[in-house]
């Protein structure tokens, strides 16, 4: 089999085009899965069955089913449904972009939000207790105790979230974008080079991933300066 | 509103508390006077430290009254807080925070819950630092201080919002030897003040030395509460006496 470099060089600037959609998919869907996860957080944690209820069911069925499915959901069945159609974020659902920002956020809010909790579980009780103690109120010590601390434990595993919401953004080429994959399915349709186009693809994701480690490795040892002396 | 004495300032009346089916408090009745130094000591499991979270909440008591500084200890939120204000309490395993420098420690309390100004919260925080002979420690983070010295910031950070009495549990159990000297001078110093205590803890030299009254528990019950010197030296039940031979043996 031959490895057509011509080809690879050719290539890679078109899919290079393709990068900011991409990472518009990425921050999008990474911000607003942030804020979604912090309410569905803030409702698990309640302690209110009627709020913590639904919670637990949105978050079983978003991890529980493929993401692929989810977005085609999203972007073939929610237009059948008329009051879809009449409501005012039918111009957002009727756009590809938008179902696939929305399936995204809804899937990687599910993930996060369990992520953080990880977190919050994870404050010593006695620090919370010591709160207490000094006479702050539960919001007090929700915002200067538990969260600061908590967002350091979950730092890690967030992190492995966006890696992954990263590479999710490639399934939004099966409902026409032209990210990155979906322009390099196209030239892969022209050429019938498979082989050199996707292991270019790859190399492509493997250094926006390095990109992404790198950040939170930085971010981590920020929130972490007041731990490293204990190691 | 105090039930007892009028020179009560902590009062608990046939107090008891349960986790689940186990009875941690038995019936407790207790005065401290205003300035009262009292040391609560015990087996293990023998409920000092359950004791003593009730008087500022930590615990719930299931049954019985609770009245500290003139505030009855119920469900009303308000109370809690106010009493929380007025008792300061430090922990077995220091509880600093550690993602705050020492003086944002000590600077927390007094802001949010005093309204104090930064710079009013700051001297504060300064002069406390001073006098449990730390303050050149106030930048520091608390993983970067032995153990000794964050007891004295857990306790200068208690002194910060000014309270009227403080509770100590096991305040040196989490110590190495050598440190515990430190910690108990500040908390003789702050005795001799006046300050009204309440101290969990093995240390009998502490207690002869600083205690207006030494109480001893046993399975969630008050077995004897005495003046130091009448405690140790002529123990009346036979709990205490073999209490104080096995603690006092070396």
């Amino acid at each position: 089999m031959s490895f057509d470099i011509a080809l690879i060089l050719d290539s890679i600037p078109k899919m290079l085009m393709g990068i900011g959609l991409t990472l518009q998919l990425l921050f999008l869907s990474a911000a607003l899965g942030l804020t979604l996860a912090i309410i569905l957080l803030l409702m698990r944690i309640s302690g209110r069955w009627y709020l913590a209820a639904p919670t637990m069911a949105y978050i079983y069925i978003f991890r529980g089913t493929p993401i692929l499915v989810q977005i085609f959901i999203i972007y073939y069945g929610l237009p059948q449904l008329d009051f879809v159609r009449d409501s005012i974020f039918w111009p957002i659902l009727r756009e590809p972009f938008g179902c696939a920002i929305l399936a995204l956020t809804l899937n990687t809010g599910a993930y996060v939000s369990e992520i953080l909790r990880g977190g919050v579980l994870g404050v010593d009780r006695g620090l919370k207790e010591a709160g207490a103690a000094l006479g702050l109120s539960t919001t007090h010590r929700f915002i200067y105790i538990t969260t600061p601390i908590a967002i350091r434990l979950a730092l890690p595993a967030y992190s492995n979230d966006v890696i992954s919401l990263m590479k999710s953004t490639a399934l939004a080429s099966t409902i026409t974008l032209l990210d990155m994959t979906g322009i390099a399915r196209t030239i892969v349709a022209e050429t019938y080079a498979p082989y050199e186009i996707f292991m270019s693809l790859m190399v492509i994701y493997l250094i926006l991933t390095w990109m992404i480690q790198r950040s939170f490795g930085w971010v981590e040892r920020c929130m972490s300066r007041y731990v490293r002396e204990e190691v | 509103m105090n039930d007892g004495n009028s020179d009560d300032i902590i009062h608990l009346e046939n107090v008891n508390k349960f986790f689940g089916t186990f009875q941690a408090l038995k019936n407790i009745n207790l005065s401290v006077r205003k300035g009262e130094r009292v040391v609560v000591c015990g087996p293990s499991g023998s409920g000092k430290s359950t004791l003593i979270r009730c008087i500022n909440r930590l615990e719930e008591h299931n049954s019985g009254t609770i009245t500290v500084n003139g505030h009855e200890l119920t469900d009303d939120v308000k109370n809690i807080d106010a009493v929380r204000r007025e008792v300061g309490m430090v922990f077995q395993d220091f509880n600093l925070f550690p993602h705050m420098t020492v003086v944002k420690n000590l600077m927390l309390a007094p802001k949010l819950v005093r309204k104090s100004s930064r710079s009013e919260a700051y001297e504060t925080a300064m002069r406390y630092l001073e006098r449990v002979k730390i303050p050149e420690q106030a930048d520091k983070y608390p993983s970067q201080l032995s153990g000794g010295q964050q007891q004295r910031v857990a306790i200068a950070r208690a002194l910060c919002m000014n309270p009227v009495i403080m509770l100590f549990d096991e305040p040196t159990s989490a110590l190495d030897p050598e440190m515990i000297s430190e910690v108990l001078d500040v908390m003789t110093d702050l005795a001799r003040d006046g300050m009204t205590m309440i101290c969990v803890t093995h240390e009998m030299g502490f207690a002869r030395s600083v205690a207006d009254n030494v109480v001893f528990m046993d399975e969630g019950e008050i077995v004897e509460m005495n003046p130091p010197k009448e405690f140790f030296d002529n123990p009346r039940s036979e709990r205490t006496r073999l209490f104080l031979s096995q603690v006092l043996s070396y």
